[in-house]
């Protein structure tokens, strides 16, 4: 049987691999080889070597846009598990209706984040209109807009990742405790928490490199407005790409800077939080 | 053994998956015209579906979406089926594709253009030939301005345009109507004002230097778009501070209601605003107070270029010219560019276009008529000159500026956009 296997491997292996290298390693490799050229399509670029980064450096709006990013993520992130984790909590007591209330709550990551942007985009401006200002007037606006759009997307994704830890903590050592003598509130930190970790470590991991991302809810909510202050890293590269003719270089520099920044945050985090993680 | 040949079966279905749309090459050639323009995209595919039938080469005709056409066509010109025919909006554009026009110097449509000012050159090159001409200005609606007490004969300057606007807005809770539309600021209309609008003060510093296009704009003619920007923003519909939230729809809804006089926009908006009846709509300049302006015409030019893909093969590119050719020659072609109502094969809507060829026709669209009056009259009809606008940052940076100006009219907000105009105008220039 293992022989068969062996024997076998690159006929079931070739298939997928070459797919993966079409469509992920070459336009990678592409892609990092583009940061160091200009070029106007590209399959004809001409190198230019460092420059297109130098040029990334040199742009105000990206680095403004890196700071708001990265506030965005942390606030988005503190916002999404805290509502997440509470909600887990809620639909996992014993009450009537709680898978309705879970699919309600799932609900809005079903529709897409070009239409969330636009309706929201609505809400929002019909409630400021009120107070005779609008979304594209202050960034700060466009800022807790993205934040209220976002965890209203997210927290049902979340939610189901935290039901299904807390399902999976034995019912045993929540008794052990209760009958040692712990409170609610101390079983919830000193035991659910720990053994939550491994569900924490990946609702931690999605919402901080969504928030990182996040590019069509910016695009359609904001677009950028005032005078790019509300501009996220992606939806900033997306423009220095596509808004100005001879910066596709420079676009695509700033897209192998932002990956560096992404996977780096991410890797980061994966090992602090993973460190937390208890055994069983 | 099956199993050996199921599995060599399924891999080689996967291959053939992956090798699938390499389709085979026609002989005399296939052309593949991305379009600029939406609003038209029905009238071109029917347009090529006639062309493959009379002559059996096979032209595609795709349409990018309103504001994706540079995005649309960086992606379909890295393909191996590049566009044969695509546009660019003028030298600005030009500039990202030059190396890809197919020089037109001598080609059959280059001989059917009216006059050489309507080519695209880089250069000795012939890189672009334009195929439509618009015209746009200050529409109007007749009844209403006679409602009010006026009429277009008492508009010959920004002071009359402005004492008339403001005595609308005076009287508007009387009259039931405001005097502009609302200018929406918001990505389907702002082009109307960070780009048609910053049209004219340009135009008027280019003439006043004897220059057609600059590295360092000077600026010198802001303080009348400001002027201008102020009489729209504050004479219109709505409150200045909901502007960044309007829509083209939403003026053009505004204007075909009666509740305003003005609208700018140009001879394309026809379709959106005909219901009104030909006989209510004009068109005026926009005055915007320089001096010597009694003589100013409406604002005409083109900034679509039909460009060819120098790098296709050579039968594509034979293959395209004759179909530009056979679109401003034949019968069918040119009827369908100029004709409005009923003008295609099928009974559909014509383009209504005016081309720059010799074979134009007529036209039945009452903003053109009344362009051509204007011409006619010896007015001097202002030049586009934002295709030498250095680049969409440019012009995304004066709208969100004007946006912010609008809801708060300081002189701190004003000298942000005088920032985003000139300054903007010098690092976008030098990249």
């Amino acid at each position: 049987m293992e022989k068969a296997i062996k024997k076998y491997m690159p006929i079931f292996v070739f298939p997928t691999l070459a797919a993966f290298i079409i469509g992920f390693i070459l336009p990678f490799i592409l892609g990092i080889w583009l940061s160091f050229c200009e070029f106007t399509t590209v399959t004809d670029a001409k190198f230019v070597g460092f420059s297109n980064y130098i040029k990334a450096f040199q742009d105000p709006d990206f680095l403004h846009s890196f700071w708001f990013t990265a506030l965005f993520a942390i606030v988005s992130l503190v916002v999404i598990n805290v509502f997440a984790f509470l909600l887990a909590l809620a639909l996992t007591q014993k009450m009537r209706g709680t898978n309705i209330f879970r699919t309600i709550f799932f609900m809005p990551n079903l529709i897409g984040g070009i239409v969330l942007g636009y309706i929201w985009q609505l809400i929002i401006n019909g409630v400021l209109a009120k107070y005779n200002t609008a979304l594209a007037l202050n960034e700060w606006y466009g800022f807790w807009g993205l934040i209220i759009l976002v965890s209203w997307q997210q927290i049902g994704y979340m939610m189901i990742i935290y039901i299904a830890g807390l399902q999976a903590i034995p019912g045993d050592i929540i008794e052990a405790a209760q009958i040692d003598g712990a409170n609610p509130i101390q079983r919830l930190f000193k035991v659910t928490l720990p053994m939550m970790m491994p569900s924490i470590t990946i609702c931690v991991f999605l919402s901080i490199t969504n928030g990182f991302k996040l590019f069509d809810q910016n695009l359609s909510l904001t677009a950028g407005e005032p005078s790019k202050l509300s501009e996220l890293m992606a939806l900033n590269i997306y423009n220095t790409f596509y808004g100005r003719v001879g910066w596709e270089g420079v676009g695509q520099a700033k897209a192998v800077i932002f990956f560096i920044i992404v996977v780096g945050i991410g890797m980061w985090q994966l090992k602090a939080t993973r460190a937390k993680e208890v055994q069983q | 053994m099956k199993k050996k040949l199921l599995a060599f079966g399924l891999v080689g279905v996967c291959l053939m998956s992956l090798l699938t749309g390499c389709g085979s090459e026609n002989e005399n050639g296939k052309v593949y015209y991305l379009n600029f323009k939406p609003e038209q995209d029905a009238q071109w595919q029917e347009l090529a579906e006639i062309y493959t039938e009379e002559t059996g080469i096979p032209v595609t005709v795709m349409t990018a979406a309103s504001g994706q056409y540079e995005t649309t066509l960086k992606s379909e010109m890295a393909k191996t089926d590049a566009p044969t025919l695509f546009q660019v909006n003028g030298p600005v554009g030009l500039e990202g594709w030059k190396d890809y026009c197919y020089d037109l110097s001598g080609s059959d449509i280059a001989g059917q253009l009216s006059s050489t000012e309507f080519a695209l050159m880089d250069g000795e090159k012939m890189a672009g030939i334009s195929y439509v001409i618009e015209t746009y200005g200050l529409i109007y609606n007749k009844s209403l301005l006679a409602q009010a007490g006026y009429s277009a004969e008492d508009i010959n300057s920004f002071a009359d345009l402005k004492a008339v606007a403001e005595d609308i807005t005076a009287r508007s809770d009387e009259l039931g109507f405001s005097a502009f539309t609302s200018a929406g600021m918001d990505g389907s209309s702002d082009w109307r004002f960070k780009t048609h609008l910053a049209n004219l003060p340009i135009y008027y510093e280019y003439k006043a230097d004897g220059i057609g296009t600059t590295d360092a704009i000077k600026g010198t003619y802001l303080d009348n778009y400001r002027a201008i920007w102020d009489l729209y923003i504050n004479n219109a519909t709505c409150e200045p501070t909901m502007l960044s939230t309007k829509t083209g729809d939403d003026a053009v809804a505004e204007f075909v209601t009666g509740k305003a006089v003005f609208y700018q926009n140009g001879t394309w908006a026809y379709a959106d605003i005909s219901s009104l009846g030909d006989e209510n709509i004009g068109m005026l300049p926009i005055y915007i107070g320089v001096e010597g302006e009694e003589n100013q015409g409406l604002c005409t030019g083109t900034e679509n270029y039909w460009c060819v893909n120098g790098k296709a093969s050579e039968k594509d590119i034979q293959a395209t010219l004759d179909f530009m050719n056979w679109c401003v020659t034949s019968e069918v072609g040119v009827n369908a560019m100029c004709g409005t109502t009923g003008a295609m094969p099928s009974g559909a809507d014509g383009m209504g276009f005016v081309i720059p060829f010799k074979s134009n026709l007529e036209s039945s669209n009452v903003l053109v008529n009344q362009a051509n009056e204007y011409v006619a009259n010896g007015y001097t009809s202002v030049s586009w000159n934002f295709p030498t606008m250095p680049s969409e940052e440019w012009k995304n940076g004066v709208g969100s500026a004007l946006t912010t100006y609008a809801a708060d009219q300081t002189d701190e907000n004003w000298n942000a956009v005088v920032t985003a105009f000139v300054d903007g105008w010098a690092s976008e220039a030098a990249k």
